[in-house]
């Protein structure tokens, strides 16, 4: 089993952050743990989709496919794909990042990973009814389409130096 | 008093009702797709050994960091309250109320949908467009348990890059989309001030 140090500084931090917590007040401590073990049962049903997604994906589609659609050849349709897909789904965002990783293990390029989580995260289609009616059309339609327009540029400068 | 308290309610109890059955849409999806897989790997068995082993790898991957994540967006929920956000939010501009939204928005609290209203209210109270714009992105994207996440799954470079890009690109992106929209929301809430 692979542990890497990543994984134990974020545990380290976890476990130091929930003891001083505890030490200065159980009650807001025992909260927290709720909170995030409400959470985690809240993301339960996504975390168990990607899961199964990643298998089909990497058991299925061989690196070629992957790397034939979203791979650097893919070039500007690639990325076209990843934004808009980012821009409509609701996935997570904590379990975007494995689902994108495989992909990019498989031949996805940087540019369409980066494309997908900047839309995945900054844009929110399901969510436009509600930005629209607290902040107005105008804002609504400039905070995302402007976001659109980034999440492509940043794509493309990271595929660009990465 | 009595009726705004059966209304906040009748809120909160059509939130819950929401939420349930968003857990339970969650779980037939779940299932459905489960289905399916275990229909493909039935049709295509060839297939099934690669496909196991990859979602072992994931599942082994997310439960070494998933539980820590959790724990911490627990006690930023518990330690950083709303009200903190907006207090800080509330009053502060020039380049400290461009680095305090986006600090802000950084800070775990939970999903976009709760940051709208604060927005809102934020406008409301005279806070700057650019501000709003900036805390609502950072909100989305540039929150701290997601940057964890990425930086496990995607490694350093692909983060901090990414991360950099992001910052810049949405603090232009607020100062710009002030200026589009500058006179009219900023005029009324002069006026109103006055």
């Amino acid at each position: 089993m692979r542990i890497n140090i990543t994984v134990i500084i974020i545990n380290v931090i976890a476990i130091l952050g929930i003891g001083i917590s505890f030490y200065k007040n159980r009650e807001k401590s025992k909260m927290a743990l709720k909170v995030a073990l409400k959470g985690t049962l809240n993301m339960a049903p996504a975390i168990g989709i990607i899961i199964v997604l990643v298998g089909l994906l990497l058991g299925f589609f061989k690196p070629e496919f992957i790397s034939k659609l979203l791979g650097n050849q893919s070039g500007i349709i690639g990325i076209a794909l990843a934004s808009v897909a980012g821009a409509i789904l609701m996935i997570p965002s904590l379990v975007a990042f494995p689902l994108t990783a495989s992909l990019v293990e498989s031949g996805a390029s940087i540019s369409v990973a980066a494309a997908f989580i900047t839309t995945l995260t900054m844009i929110g289609f399901v969510t436009l009814p509600i930005e629209i009616k607290e902040l107005g059309t105008k804002l609504t339609f400039l905070r995302n389409g402007i976001s659109f327009i980034i999440a492509v540029g940043i794509a493309l400068i990271m595929g660009a130096i990465l | 008093m009595m009726n705004k308290d059966l209304n906040n309610k009748k809120q909160q109890h059509g939130n819950s009702m929401k939420k349930k059955k968003n857990k339970k849409g969650g779980i037939i999806l779940f299932a459905g797709i489960l289905i399916a897989a275990v229909i493909l790997i039935i049709l295509y068995p060839e297939n099934k050994d690669a496909s196991i082993q990859a979602s072992y790898d994931i599942f082994i991957e997310l439960i070494q960091i998933l539980p820590a994540i959790m724990v911490l967006m627990g006690l930023f929920t518990v330690w950083v309250s709303k009200e903190i956000v907006v207090k800080y939010l509330g009053h502060a501009s020039g380049i400290t109320g461009l680095g305090l939204a986006l600090f802000m928005g950084m800070i775990p609290t939970g999903p976009l949908y709760i940051a709208f209203p604060i927005a809102s209210m934020l406008l409301k109270k005279g806070a700057r467009v650019a501000n709003i714009i900036i805390f609502l992105s950072a909100w989305a994207c540039i929150k701290l348990p997601q940057e964890l996440m990425e930086l496990r799954f995607m490694g350093f470079k692909f983060m901090i890059v990414r991360l950099i890009f992001t910052v810049v690109m949405v603090i232009l992106m607020g100062l710009f989309i002030e200026k589009i929209d500058g006179s009219s929301k900023s005029s009324e809430v002069k006026s109103i001030e006055d």
